[in-house]
């Protein structure tokens, strides 16, 4: 039985411990009609030509946790930002870890988009939002919908602001054998609010683990989002990261994405601004290698004038690793004065690695400044021999090199002890001696 | 301020098209419809060799095999390839000596045109092959030529003539398989020209041919070949214009350029097909397969200025097969009223130390819609590979788009490839400063566009560079002075 088929099938198993008289149920199964419909995508669709999921379908995965796995804090502490006091919300193999977690209902709510989904509290939230900004017609989106049931829930109410960033990791512990996870989270940032959040996908074990998470974000007028992803995980663990952005006049949302492991990554990160006068940022560093593949697939429809966009990402392969860059700035006949720029520096360090890239632009306005630059290249071979004058090894000079060539990116990161574990994460990729510990 | 950039807009709507007019010369025309008989037919008429049958035939089969591509970023009615007639050529098959013994009529054409052949020939050796409706009727400056051991001369009369030279390269850059029109191309091809540079001879004038389609309801499949043997060097430049139609008319050529080691080849278009009413009515459908190969040290340069056409689907591209080739390629591309250009270049670097280069134009007004499509390879031989490219999109008004697909592959760590891409309106300021200057909006505008394709304009040859210049006054009517 193929992987479509299966999930198909274990449709029905899922309703059985659902309520299926609520309206959250009637947009599982149209979406699932819509994934019946569609189907996985494969490498004839214009959006997957560079990267195919074949593979990873072959694989037998569990889609139920059969029973609650628990870890040890030690064990898995390094996988949080500890340094720092924040909220918690800890998922095991898809089912909640309350041992793990640190939610709040005071003042904002931090939980479960379990509880969210069938709590009457709530109810007003999730028919506003639930399922509002995702794309209806994307089939791996769709299936996520249709099994929406787990993930974190956010809302920050109007002029709040989160006093603390809320960290949201979703643990795979292989006990199970290899396993499908399709967490749905949902954050709703109210008017004049603000709220940091830093999200990790991790495997602890040896199996195969296939991640299709889909979060929606809705910004309100005014409101501020960083949300950061870190993506670091294990080699046979993939991941297919569909985000989806919607923001209201004002508003400044940031998705910082960083890329250094797992096997197969696939970051689908869509913004929509409804508003004028919004800015949206998507910035990310890639740093793989082995035969890693990650690919970045950006979307920013400009449908009202007056806003900004702003994409950086850097990558730097190494190894038999593919990269790719696919991002799409849309710019609507009434959206004039735009500015929407776009940016893509890839460093390819070894003759098996590949980088493929694709930045479109689409535009109806006038009066717009869009632009988007795209290099391919090496390191500067004067900086390099620079370095080597003052006596610092080609080796060292190349990761100082490289290092520098990710690091801007960093600069807005908001949150300082996520930015100095970050340039660890970099400096330790690369192999580069800071010679001080940051 | 008395001309504004309203005005212009205005002014460009209602702009009609120069060149269209319909010469009434008697044409010996094919029933409409294609099929395995009308191949025959065509290859019969052209006296060709059994070869050459079987090779169109072959192409066919694949043809009917084929589906339209719908990939491209363009909306039209797709054309009735049953409703087309294959074949046209004027009736009068001899051949002239001199000017004296062509149509009046024709001659006339040519006058409104501004091509006059004793003009032509008095002008700085410009040969010109001209091509009315497929056949070729005049062919100047042979002799010349011949000196060089130079051969230019109509396709038709290459495959009678040289058949090994157009037997070995036919179809080796673009196969017959390769894409719908292409096939198509290979099938039903009435005419086009064929080139041959020996080795070490630099072509002593730019090479031209006229292509204009005349005969209504007839498609044009033009095939050009141009070899440049080995340490040569080749100029040849390509020009159309066509008569006001309100059927849509198929045009789908093929060209294919073959550089051996140390050759060059600089191949410049102007495009003026007729782009249809100001209702987006009519014009032509232009979807051209234009391919080259570089072989070692080789260089192919493409230029094109593109005005006309209702649909264009163009992407001449560049095989750098060779080590140390080069590939260029400079487009303007302007559209108007309804016109939809999805136009760009593909460079495929398969040879170590090969560059190329990509500037792209686009000027889009009306209602209008330019796309750059490209695509940048570098196979994981090709090291030291060097790209860049540039795509800049002017809009006039907020009812035209731009747009840019430009996919980068690389597989070579030692690759060096730099894109960039912009997308602006005339600003302003720009205007202002202008008008400051005692220089009124009209003639501002003119001289924004005219710096704004520059690159490309001065990458033309001379001999083209004037009638580039009248195209795009044509286009941008009062824009470019």
């Amino acid at each position: 039985m193929d992987l479509k088929e299966k999930m198909l099938s274990s449709f029905m198993a899922l309703e059985q411990e659902l309520d299926l008289s609520s309206p959250v149920h009637d947009i599982r199964s149209t979406s699932l009609k819509t994934f019946e419909a569609l189907g996985f995508p494969s490498k004839k669709d214009e959006a997957w030509k560079y990267t195919s999921l074949a593979k990873l379908l072959k694989n037998d995965y569990s889609i139920f946790p059969k029973k609650e796995s628990s870890i040890e804090l030690k064990d898995v502490k390094k996988y949080f930002l500890y340094e720092i006091d924040s909220y918690k919300v800890v998922f095991i193999d898809g089912i909640y870890s309350p041992f793990l977690s640190d939610t709040t209902h005071d003042g904002i709510d931090v939980c479960l988009l379990s509880a969210a989904l069938t709590k009457p509290k709530y109810r007003e939230v999730i028919e506003k939002y639930f399922n509002q900004v995702a794309d209806k017609e994307e089939s791996l989106t769709a299936l996520n919908t249709s099994f929406a049931k787990e993930g974190a829930y956010v809302y920050v109410p109007k002029s709040v602001v989160a006093e603390k960033p809320i960290q949201i990791i979703h643990f795979s512990t292989g006990e199970q054998g290899d396993f499908l996870l399709q967490p749905r989270s949902l954050v709703v940032v109210e008017e004049n609010a603000q709220v940091q959040i830093i999200e990790r996908h991790q495997s602890l074990a040896a199996h195969e683990v296939l991640t299709n998470a889909v979060t929606e974000i809705f910004a309100a007028k005014s409101a501020l989002v960083d949300y950061y992803k870190i993506q670091n995980d294990r080699l046979d663990a993939s991941l297919i990261d569909n985000t989806y952005v919607a923001q209201e006049s004002d508003s400044n949302v940031n998705v910082h994405t960083f890329s250094f492991g797992g096997k197969l990554t696939r970051n689908n990160l869509n913004f929509t601004q409804n508003g004028e006068h919004i800015d949206s940022t998507m910035k990310g560093i890639t740093i793989i290698g082995e035969q890693q593949h990650v690919d970045h697939y950006t979307l920013v429809n400009h449908v009202q004038p007056n806003c900004e966009s702003h994409q950086d990402y850097k990558g730097i392969y190494a190894d038999k690793s593919v990269g790719v860059f696919n991002g799409k700035i849309y710019v609507d006949k009434i959206a004039q004065k735009t500015n929407a720029f776009q940016q893509n520096n890839n460093i390819l360090l070894d003759d098996k690695a590949t980088i493929n890239t694709k930045p479109q632009l689409e535009i109806f306005a006038d009066d717009v400044k869009c632009s988007h630059g795209c290099t391919i290249g090496q390191l500067d071979e004067d900086a390099l021999f620079y370095l080597r004058t003052r006596g610092i090894p080609k080796r060292e000079a190349k990761g100082l090199l490289t290092y520098a060539f990710a690091n801007n990116v960093l600069e807005s990161v908001a949150i300082p002890s996520l930015k100095t574990r970050i340039n660890k994460l970099i400096a330790k990729k690369l192999g580069v001696n800071l010679g001080h510990d940051l | 301020m008395a001309y504004t950039e309203e005005e212009l807009k205005k002014e460009l709507e209602t702009k009609e098209y120069e060149y269209g007019f319909y010469t009434d010369i008697e044409s010996d025309t094919f029933p409409v419809g294609l099929n395995e008989e009308i191949v025959r037919a065509i290859s019969k008429r052209k006296e060709e060799p059994e070869w050459m049958t079987e090779w169109r035939l072959q192409a066919f089969a694949s043809w009917k095999q084929m589906e339209e591509p719908e990939w491209a970023n363009v909306n039209y009615e797709k054309p009735d390839f049953q409703a087309i007639s294959y074949y046209s050529a004027p009736k009068k098959k001899d051949k002239y000596e001199s000017l004296d013994e062509v149509d009046p009529e024709l001659l006339d054409t040519f006058n409104k045109l501004g091509i006059s052949l004793d003009e032509q020939k008095k002008l700085a050796g410009v040969a010109v092959d001209i091509v009315v409706d497929s056949v070729s009727v005049a062919t100047t400056f042979r002799d010349t030529l011949a000196e060089k051991g130079i051969i230019f001369c109509s396709i038709s009369e290459a495959i009678k003539d040289y058949p090994d030279l157009v037997r070995k390269y036919l179809g080796t850059v673009i196969p017959p398989k390769d894409n719908f029109y292409a096939a198509l191309n290979a099938a039903v091809f009435s005419d086009g020209s064929f080139c041959y540079i020996p080795k070490g001879v630099r072509c002593p004038m730019e090479l031209s041919t006229y292509f204009r389609i005349n005969q209504a309801g007839t498609g044009q499949f033009e095939r050009t070949l141009v070899i440049a043997d080995e340490g040569s060097y080749v100029s040849y430049l390509e020009g159309c214009t066509a008569p006001s139609r309100d059927e849509n008319q198929l045009h789908a050529a093929c060209v294919e350029l073959i550089a051996m080691d140390d050759a060059e080849i600089k191949y410049s278009t102007v495009q003026n097909w007729y782009p249809g009413n100001k209702e987006g009515k009519g014009g032509v459908y232009n979807f051209v397969t234009k391919r080259g190969i570089c072989h070692t040290n080789a260089k192919i340069s493409w230029t094109q200025v593109e005005t006309g056409s209702a649909v264009t689907w163009k992407y001449p591209s560049c095989i750098l097969k060779g080590d140390n080739s080069i590939g260029e390629f400079y487009s303007i591309a302007v559209t108007n009223n309804f016109q939809q250009a999805d136009t760009g270049t593909k460079m495929v670097h398969l040879g170590k130390n090969t560059r190329s280069t990509i500037i792209s134009k686009g000027i889009s007004a009306g209602k209008s819609q330019n796309s750059y499509r490209g695509l940048v390879q570098v196979n994981p031989k090709a090291s030291n590979a060097r790209n860049f490219s540039q795509c800049d999109s002017l809009l006039m008004g907020n009812e035209c788009g731009a747009h840019t697909f430009p996919y980068i592959e690389a597989r070579n760590n030692s690759a060096q490839i730099e894109h960039e891409a912009t997308t602006s309106k005339i600003g302003e300021d720009q205007i202002f400063y202008c008008n400051q200057r005692g220089i009124d909006t009209e003639k501002a505008i003119a001289l924004i566009v005219n710096g704004f394709s520059k690159e490309v304009l001065n990458k033309l040859p001379m001999e083209f560079a004037v009638e580039a210049q009248k195209l795009l006054e044509i286009s941008l009517e009062g824009s470019v002075g």
